[in-house]
């Protein structure tokens, strides 16, 4: 699995996702800082979370228009795979590469905490080690992950099966209480219609090791390292 | 030539800030307090000296960087010296 992790100033989580990653595949991810514009020979491009640019102006805003971004961009036009985690999910939203935007938590505060993802499919790149339905649990940290689109997006998603994860209880009900930031329709995370584009906003690389109490992130790295064990 | 651009969420996203700032007068005994909705602005100041082709500039900037055009609208005021 050859994997490039994109990092801009002010991002924090890069080096919990290069080691989620690396034991996955057995080797370490290439660091790509975001001046860099080759990414010639990546499987998949990974834009981790944290806070790029300091959040100034929005989320992502600044990010987005980074030269990375281009090339990011022409990796994916090439049928290129890319995962965008917590704030990474905000620079592909602002880049335009996955639609809607990610509004400030419908409770304005900061959420740092565990949340239930449903996995709402499991044939995809990212999700076979899962089974459809089953419910994991993920650290979330993020003051601006309430998902928003307008309706008519929201039931194209829907009706396409873009819609990669959803906020639930453990048992895999929709509620308001398991869907803390407020997000429209409970998603949490969204493939592009190719699924070769993810973005979430919990953190699957934080929960990959007993030690940090629970290993419920792995399935989606080992779908990652099998689909690019080559 | 100064051009300040006003960047506001549009009407129908939730703007729970907004909506905290309206609590908290209403909590400094301020009544009467209707919707209250919460923005930016972005002054800039250019070197262009023809109104309409600064306007024209702001506006495209707006479109590219400043507002989010899914979420958000924009208000250009051409002015200044």
């Amino acid at each position: 699995m050859r994997v490039g992790i994109v990092v801009f100033p002010g991002i924090n989580r890069e080096r919990d996702m290069a080691i989620a990653l690396e034991r996955a595949a057995g080797h370490a991810p290439r660091m790509i800082w975001h001046r860099e514009t080759d990414l010639a020979g990546l499987d998949l491009v990974v834009i981790p979370g944290g806070f790029s640019f300091g959040d100034y102006l929005r989320c992502g805003a600044m990010a987005a228009q980074s030269p990375v971004m281009t090339a990011v961009r022409a990796h994916a036009t090439r049928g290129g795979y890319v995962l965008g985690v917590c704030n990474g999910f905000q620079i592909l939203t602002e880049a335009g590469m996955l639609p809607g935007a990610l509004l400030r938590n419908a409770g304005l505060r900061f959420l740092s905490r565990d949340c239930h993802l449903r996995v709402e499919r499991a044939d995809t790149v990212f999700t076979r080690h899962y089974q459809q339905g089953e419910v994991f649990r993920a650290p979330m940290a993020h003051g601006d992950g309430n998902y928003f689109a307008d309706e008519a997006t929201l039931d194209r998603l829907e009706g396409e099966g873009l819609v990669a994860f959803r906020y639930a209880t453990p048992a895999g009900e929709l509620t308001p209480e398991a869907n803390p930031n407020g997000s429209a329709r409970a998603i949490a995370g969204l493939y592009s219609p190719n699924l070769r584009v993810l973005g979430l906003m919990p953190h699957p690389e934080n929960l990959v090791d007993p030690l940090l109490g629970g290993e419920d992130g792995k399935p989606l790295f080992a779908s990652l390292a099998e689909a690019f064990a080559a | 030539m100064k051009v300040t651009v006003t960047v506001m969420l549009k009407d129908g996203v939730l703007d729970p800030q907004g909506k905290a700032i309206g609590h908290a007068l209403a909590g400094l005994g301020f009544a009467g307090i209707g919707e209250v909705r919460a923005g930016k602005v972005i002054e800039l100041d250019l070197a262009e000296t023809d109104p309409t082709r600064a306007r024209a500039a702001a506006e495209t900037m707006a479109r590219k960087l400043l507002a989010n055009t899914v979420i958000e609208r924009f208000d250009i005021a051409v002015g200044g010296a």
